[in-house]
């Protein structure tokens, strides 16, 4: 059977499945909101430990950082991003997986360039960029504010 | 009432971003980053910092609240030491959480074994 691009085209699109978008968001939204959940009972109980606001948050970012790298050390977060996408990667806990995870991948080819070098893969772009945009705002406040 | 909040914010966040996954062909890396930089850009303009306020950590825990740190750091240190501030605020703020995500992954990687590649 002749096909052109077109008709092949059409025939593709019924029978391709429905997107999943939808169910995917509702996924994300709901592991994503409970992870913050999950850290605003952290960040609540830092403060009830007697910490303040600005040592409770930095508490709370390494406490789920912590959670996240053991979760990953166990395999359970890779298994819970299978489903949750966005979910588990854009919360802190995320970072965190992204660095733990290649870390331990990689352990096979050394301490050094492999578990070291590759825990940046994803943290190394991260922190340049997110550094530097921090520096460039420093800047633009010490100009407005000698101006 | 924070909880729920908290729930929402980070929830719609993380929905958005599933937008990105399925619809570009943006990787993993490369979302991180962006948001990072968006947080700065975001608190810079004066407009997370509210979204904070009322979602707690809704707002700090996704990404963007690294950036938000970034920018919170930055605004403190150059307030208290000028330009010598602009380089080592945001850094300063970040440092609990850069230290024990490189600390937590050697940890990982002594302590566990990796996933086998079958």
């Amino acid at each position: 059977m002749e096909l052109t691009p077109q008709e092949y085209q059409q025939l593709v699109q019924k029978h391709v499945k429905p997107s999943p978008l939808g169910k995917d968001m509702l996924w994300a939204f709901v592991v994503g909101g409970g992870i913050c959940v999950l850290g605003q009972g952290i960040l609540d109980f830092w403060k009830a430990a007697g910490l303040n606001e600005k040592d409770a948050a930095t508490a709370t970012s390494i406490t789920l950082i912590g959670l996240s790298a053991l979760l990953t050390g166990l395999h359970l977060y890779e298994k819970l991003a299978k489903y949750a996408g966005a979910g588990t990667l854009v919360p802190i806990t995320g970072f965190s997986n992204s660095v733990a995870s290649p870390a331990l991948e990689f352990k096979s080819e050394g301490f050094v360039l492999g578990t070291a070098a590759k825990m940046f893969t994803i943290a190394g772009p991260v922190i340049v960029y997110g550094i530097s945009a921090s520096i460039v705002y420093g800047i633009i406040l010490v100009i407005l504010g000698a101006l | 009432m924070q909880y729920i909040y908290a729930f929402i914010t980070g929830g719609i966040i993380c929905a958005l971003s599933q937008i990105l996954i399925d619809k570009t062909k943006l990787t993993p890396a490369r979302i991180l980053t962006s948001y990072v930089v968006l947080g700065v850009i975001l608190a810079a303009i004066g407009v997370y910092k509210p979204l904070v306020d009322w979602a707690g950590a809704g707002a700090t825990v996704p990404l963007l609240g690294f950036g938000y740190t970034l920018a919170e750091g930055v605004k403190t240190a150059v307030s208290d030491s000028g330009l010598l501030g602009a380089l080592t605020g945001g850094a300063k703020a970040a440092a609990g959480g850069i230290s024990a995500a490189v600390f937590f992954g050697l940890l990982t990687a002594l302590l566990f074994k990796p996933a086998d590649k079958s």
